[in-house]
């Protein structure tokens, strides 16, 4: 007996290649939004490869946090390349989860049978929220400092207890050291468990219902006479071979922002990154990273603490409902264009909302705020009305796709 | 053979008893319940140990000299990690005070919220008319809002006070809240001793009905 087949007899791993890999069917016509889903898995183990370096020379406290930061930059060798794969890295993880997640609306990705693979995938987007939050206190720059101040603030907001919330996620009445120490032991430790975790359990969750596809038909109605989906192909080679092709198209994107636009013009690293933190001065103008933006615009968009927090936590939440809101049993939106022309004008008005909430809190971006805001709670209140009435063309039978 | 076959059914037969089952989900809950409270119990020490440690919730007072501090003049001190302003009015300042409140510009002109302690419960929110002691932090969400004592520095209606950075928060020079503004309340004042003849404030505590941010 072969070393192979002593081997291959107690464990579970031929199993799993064959039923993930070797045999699961994935849609012949996957199109270039579907490389996002692998690219992001490239990058989370990227971002724990430079994570891992830069943790081994950070010191996690008040006084030296930010000096181990430009330690890491200045003095490690290969610091700087290690560091700003992290922090451009952070950024291009929110690309590409705003490129995947807009896939999944376009064709639909998130209707039955796969409702939860759309919600286990969006609390792992909450969560890259999270993990994003805690990273960007950690660097202990004054927008960190101001950051997590107004950040940790909101858990005011929770009634009864949110005075309490707030000092233990604080470790006491202001950010300080100890937060530090909490925030980097979140970050490295509990939340990254969570997201590797739920990113198998998203893939475990995706496998059992089988990729949908921008046609948005099921290719489990037509099998051939093994049983296999004629129009799927098995992911190992067809789509780990074109998946790995993409890591190198995308890998040289990730390279040219590392070396000719680290802080993409001061968008993935803002400017205020570069002062010490200083619980006298807030900044200027306190804005989040661009991803988080569209949100904070709709918190400020309300002159109203608690009414702000409302309309924010009702925008971050609302996505949830989405397989629910929909009530058109059409899944592709190439085949329902009044949708996709509201989902186009949501796209658009999302921009919109990011780039109003990294401008100053001046009167006179009250407008287009507001817009941004009514706009993002109209789309998922007219979706329902709209899903049930649209004008629909029938999908093909089968998928179509020009093969190579 | 047979012999083999009722054994086995004789020691599977009890099993399925009623008596069993029940003692089996005695046990199990018993377990459980077990289980819960000593995971209830571990839960304690483990979230108190995140709480403030001895060294980051002990208590101090603050003293700012008032001395350098001239008419028109502000000072920001530090007191328990928070920072805290004195403002030196001047008669001009002292009546934009009741300029807003004649205007209607603010949510709370008369301080009705308890934001300060009883004493300062005036629209000079302070102890005595010219000097403004109070917690320089956004009612909205805690930044820390600018000194804007020109008129007409932040909007062509302003009368002087305090910007707010971060989303816009606006307050007079009492640091009451102008309405359009997200924060909801005025500014919170401490408790503090003031002693004009030896220019001293002392920062004594937080006034516990006032909301920071």
């Amino acid at each position: 007996m072969g070393l192979k087949e002593w081997v291959d007899k107690r464990s579970p791993l031929p199993d799993m290649w064959r039923e993930h890999m070797a045999e699961y069917y994935a849609p012949k016509n996957f199109n270039i939004f579907y490389y996002a889903g692998s690219l992001l898995l490239l990058m989370v183990a990227l971002q724990f490869l430079s994570g891992f370096l830069v943790l081994a020379h950070y010191v996690p406290s008040a006084e030296d946090a930010y000096n181990s930061v430009f330690g890491i930059m200045y003095d490690v060798k290969y610091g700087w390349l290690m560091q700003y794969m992290h922090v451009d890295g952070s950024s291009l993880i929110f690309v590409l989860l705003y490129v995947h997640m807009a896939r999944g609306m376009i064709y639909g990705s998130y209707k039955a049978p796969r409702e939860l693979v759309w919600i286990i995938g969006y609390i792992l987007y909450l969560i890259f929220m999270a993990e994003a939050f805690f990273g960007y206190v950690l660097p202990y720059s004054n927008l960190s400092y101001w950051a997590g101040t107004v950040i940790t603030s909101l858990l005011k907001s929770i009634p009864f207890i949110g005075n309490w919330v707030t000092i233990i996620a604080r470790g006491g009445p202001g950010i300080s050291g100890d937060t530090i120490g909490r925030f980097m032991a979140l970050h490295v430790t509990l939340v990254f468990i969570l997201i590797i975790g739920l990113i198998a359990v998203h893939i475990l969750y995706l496998h059992k219902v089988g990729s949908n596809n921008p046609d948005g038909i099921d290719i489990k109605e037509n099998k051939d006479s093994n049983g296999h989906p004629l129009d799927g192909i098995p992911f190992h080679p067809y789509y780990t071979v074109k998946d790995l092709s993409g890591f190198g198209v995308w890998l040289f994107i990730f390279a040219a922002v590392i070396f000719y636009a680290p802080t993409f013009h001061h968008i993935f690293l803002e400017r205020t990154m570069s002062t010490p933190a200083n619980a006298l001065k807030s900044l200027p103008d306190v804005t989040p990273p661009w991803y988080l933006s569209p949100f904070y615009a709709m918190l400020r968009s309300i002159p109203n603490k608690n009414g702000g927090i409302l309309l924010m936590l009702f925008a971050v939440l609302v996505p949830f409902l989405m397989p629910w809101l929909d009530r058109n049993p059409v899944r592709s939106t190439r085949f329902r264009p009044v949708t996709r022309i509201m989902l186009i004008i949501f796209f658009l008005n999302f921009f919109l909302l990011a780039w109003v909430g990294e401008q100053p809190p001046l009167p006179k971006y009250f407008f287009p705020e507001r817009l941004g805001s009514v706009i993002y709670v109209g789309f998922f209140l007219l979706l329902p009305i709209v899903t049930m009435f649209e004008p629909t063309r029938k999908p093909p039978a089968r998928v179509r796709y020009r093969a190579h | 053979m047979t012999e083999e076959i009722k054994n086995t059914q004789k020691s599977i037969e009890p099993q399925t008893s009623p008596a069993v089952i029940t003692r089996r989900r005695f046990l199990t809950a018993m377990t459980a319940v077990t289980g819960t409270a000593v995971a209830g119990a571990v839960v304690v020490p483990m979230v108190q140990s995140l709480e403030p440690t001895a060294a980051a919730s002990a208590l101090a007072t603050t003293t700012i000299d008032l001395t350098p501090i001239e008419p028109g003049m502000q000072v920001t001190a530090m007191w328990q990690e928070k920072p805290v302003i004195v403002i030196n009015r001047t008669p001009e300042m002292l009546a934009t005070l009741d300029e807003t409140m004649q205007k209607g510009l603010l949510k709370d002109p008369n301080c009705n919220v308890p934001q300060q302690p009883p004493y300062c419960k005036n629209k000079y929110r302070s102890r005595i008319p010219e000097w403004y002691v109070g917690i320089r932090i956004c009612n909205h969400l805690c930044c820390i809002p600018h000194y804007r004592p020109k008129k007409g520095s932040v909007a062509p209606w302003w009368l002087g006070g305090f910007h707010c950075p971060c989303h816009g928060s606006m307050y007079d020079l009492s640091c009451r809240v102008i309405k359009g503004s997200p924060a909801p309340h005025n500014m919170a004042v401490p408790e503090y001793e003031i002693d004009i003849a030896k220019k001293k404030v002392v920062v004594t505590h937080m006034y516990p009905l006032a909301h920071l941010c």
